[in-house]
């Protein structure tokens, strides 16, 4: 049995081994390993194509995460305010929609917004005669809003564990101590549940930054990093590719352990 | 049933005199009662305790006085004003939770500090400081201010939680078990601290409880409820010599009951007639019907346990024997009333000698402390 577990290990862990290894290796194939550097890293980092799908995954992963860390914690604390059978059908849902496979959910966001885009912009036509018109198309907003959304769900479910984790009573003592609803949230509820809408951001911060199937369908023009990486990989691997692979890994990693530890540390002070 | 006014005088009654209460409050979650028609008045500056077994309502009482429950019918009524739907944050009242609710986020004089900077406009900050200070040295906590709050003990918990509410001077401190996570050297300690608190403050204290001996040695009155009821309510003296149902005798103190059928005695007195044909007097104070059931109360310390017959004993058997200090608790078992419970003191132990268990001895009581009541 220990030899098995032993094996699953090593499938799931070589090849990303294996990447990280080549990624420093100096000679330009994939195949053999013929000595140390970090030429790739430099070279891919002075790639200004590299750097543009980089930017782009910044900006729409940092984007999506704010977008859902807000509406992720309103839609939480709404969910805590309800009650009974609604409440267990929302949970419910939500986990749904974390389990629905991203190319569903790529689709389903590709169809959306296109049909949308067919209502909105003959009136944007109408609105501006010169044919001057702004048309709404596929880009940052699409990626954006298809990232927030599904991330959304990852925020309300840190979220929702923590408020239910929370001792009511200690809204109920703020209400006391004469705080009317809006002071008790600022006052309490925030400051309490601050480290799992933290943890919720990275979590989507990093959901976004390495997503590829949902960025391939809703990106228009624009190229994410993944989507970059995928599309030079049909003209071969190069230790390049593996080196922003690493990079990535790396950053998504930090992420996580940064996440896990601020919500293991937030539990333990939150607790009575 | 007694009116639940009973207890108060007449010139208690007027609004002036009562800090808070309730008439006819009700609240229903779904269909449970947990607060059945509740009416009854607290006095200014009173120490007023609930007191009655688990899910009778005490909580729901606290909670509509504090402005957590609204009320399904009935008024609730605070310094005269009607206040149903007063929210807890508009309300002059402060509470103590079981759980003290104590915010983990906040250092201890920050908690306390909590109520006073909710205050517009805003307070002074040195005042606000001083007044924290004061508190903490009130509950004996003097310099504890910048500790983080899981950095203390319970009992300390348990004082800065007192803290936070009585620096903020209110009309009225609801208390919610505030005890029952103490162990019994402490919940002891805090009984008399509590004590002495109210009587400086001069603030009004209503404390829940299912402690008997809690709620005996600190009130000034105390309300029993039954199943959202207050089944009686006067000072701990007056329901200890004076329940007005089996229910309250057994609940206040301890107490030997014979039960049996109720039938009328010379001068207002009254006769319990045993299964077992025993026939036995007693003092009645509510009314009762003939042939009714009805139990006869007689607490253990007025039961007299002797080596030798006096006239009217019955013979028992001793079977346990606790010592207990100034008192000596005995179990005596009688051939048709069952076991009893008799208190001996010191001194009537001392002229009169033991009992070891298995010693035949009898028990004897003064026809006027036997008191006899309805079986609720
Ligand atoms: N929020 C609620 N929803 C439904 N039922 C409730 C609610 N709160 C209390 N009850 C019910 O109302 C009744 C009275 O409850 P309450 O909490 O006042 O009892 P209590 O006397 O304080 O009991 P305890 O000594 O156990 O704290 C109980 O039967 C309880 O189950
Ligand atoms: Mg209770």
């Amino acid at each position: 049995m220990r030899l098995y577990a032993l094996f699953v290990y090593v499938f799931l862990y070589l090849p990303i081994a294996v990447i990280a290894i080549f990624s420093l290796n100096a000679g330009r194939h994939a195949s053999q390993f013929t000595g140390f550097s970090t030429q790739w890293y430099a070279k891919a980092l002075s790639n200004p194509f590299v750097m543009e799908a980089l930017w782009t995954s910044f900006v729409v992963a940092l984007c999506s995460a704010i977008i859902a860390s807000i509406f992720g914690t309103m839609a939480a604390l709404g969910l805590q305010g309800m009650k009974g059978r609604v409440r267990v059908l929302a949970d419910a849902l939500i986990y749904v929609a974390v389990m629905v496979p991203g190319i569903v959910i790529g689709i389903a966001t590709l169809i959306a917004l296109v049909t949308l885009f067919g209502w909105i912009n003959p009136l944007l036509a109408l609105l501006a005669p010169e044919g001057r018109a702004p048309q709404l198309a596929m880009g940052y907003g699409s990626l954006i809003a298809a990232h927030a959304l599904f991330s959304m769900s990852l925020v309300i479910i840190i979220l929702r564990a923590r408020l239910a984790g929370m001792d009511r009573s200690l809204m109920e003592a703020s209400a006391d101590l004469y705080a009317p609803p809006l002071a008790t949230f600022r006052q309490v509820t925030l400051p309490l549940i601050f480290p799992g809408i933290l943890a919720g951001f990275l979590l989507s911060f990093t959901f976004s930054f390495d997503d590829f199937i949902i960025a391939f369908f809703v990106a228009g023009s624009e190229t994410t990093l993944p989507i970059y990486v995928f599309s030079s990989i049909r003209r071969g691997v190069t230790p390049e590719i593996n080196a922003i692979g690493t990079m990535v890994l790396a950053v998504s990693l930090l992420l996580l352990i940064v996440a896990q530890l601020i919500l293991r540390s937030g539990t333990r002070k939150g607790g009575r | 049933m007694q009116s639940p006014f009973n207890e108060i005088d007449p010139g208690a009654r007027d609004s002036n005199s009562l800090i808070a209460e309730f008439r006819e409050a009700t609240k229903r979650y779904g269909d449970v009662l947990a607060a059945d028609a509740l009416s009854f008045g607290i006095r200014r500056g009173e120490f007023l305790s609930f007191l009655g077994p688990s899910g009778c309502g005490k909580t729901t009482a606290l909670r509509m006085l504090a402005g957590f429950e609204v009320p399904t019918s009935g008024i609730v009524l605070l310094d005269g004003q009607r206040v149903n739907e007063v929210p807890a944050y508009r309300r002059p009242v402060n509470m103590v939770f079981q759980h003290y609710a104590l915010f983990p986020h906040l250092s201890v004089a920050e908690n306390i500090a909590y109520g006073l900077l909710q205050r517009r406009p805003r307070p002074d900050r040195a005042d606000v400081a001083r007044k924290v200070d004061r508190a903490l040295e009130m509950v004996r906590l003097p310099g504890f201010g910048p500790r983080r709050i899981w950095e203390m003990s319970g009992g300390q918990q348990q004082r800065v939680a007192l803290a936070r509410a009585i620096v903020n001077e209110p009309k009225l401190l609801l208390l919610d078990e505030p005890l029952a996570a103490l162990d019994r050297k402490l919940r002891r300690e805090m009984q008399i601290e509590l004590q002495t608190l109210q009587r400086q403050l001069g603030i009004t204290f209503v404390l829940v409880t299912h402690d008997q001996e809690e709620a005996l040695s600190m009130s000034d009155r105390i309300c029993i409820m039954r199943g959202g009821k207050i089944v009686q309510s006067g000072s701990p003296n007056a329901l200890y010599d004076e329940p007005i149902s089996r229910y309250v005798a057994d609940f206040v103190g301890k107490s030997n009951f014979i039960e049996g059928v109720f039938s009328h005695g010379p001068d207002g007195t009254g006769r319990i007639l045993t299964p077992s044909g025993q026939l036995f007097e007693g003092r009645v104070s509510q009314p009762l019907a003939p042939n009714a059931k009805a139990s006869l109360s007689i607490r253990p310390e007025q039961i007299e346990l002797t080596h030798v017959s006096r006239g009217g004993a019955e013979q028992v058997t001793v079977i346990n024997r606790i010592f207990l200090g100034e008192h000596t608790e005995y179990l005596v078992r009688h051939a048709a009333l069952g076991d009893l419970l008799v208190l001996v003191a010191r001194q009537a132990e001392a002229s009169e000698g033991g009992f070891a268990p298995g010693d035949t001895a009898f028990i004897g009581w003064a026809k006027s402390t036997a008191l006899i009541l309805v079986q609720d």
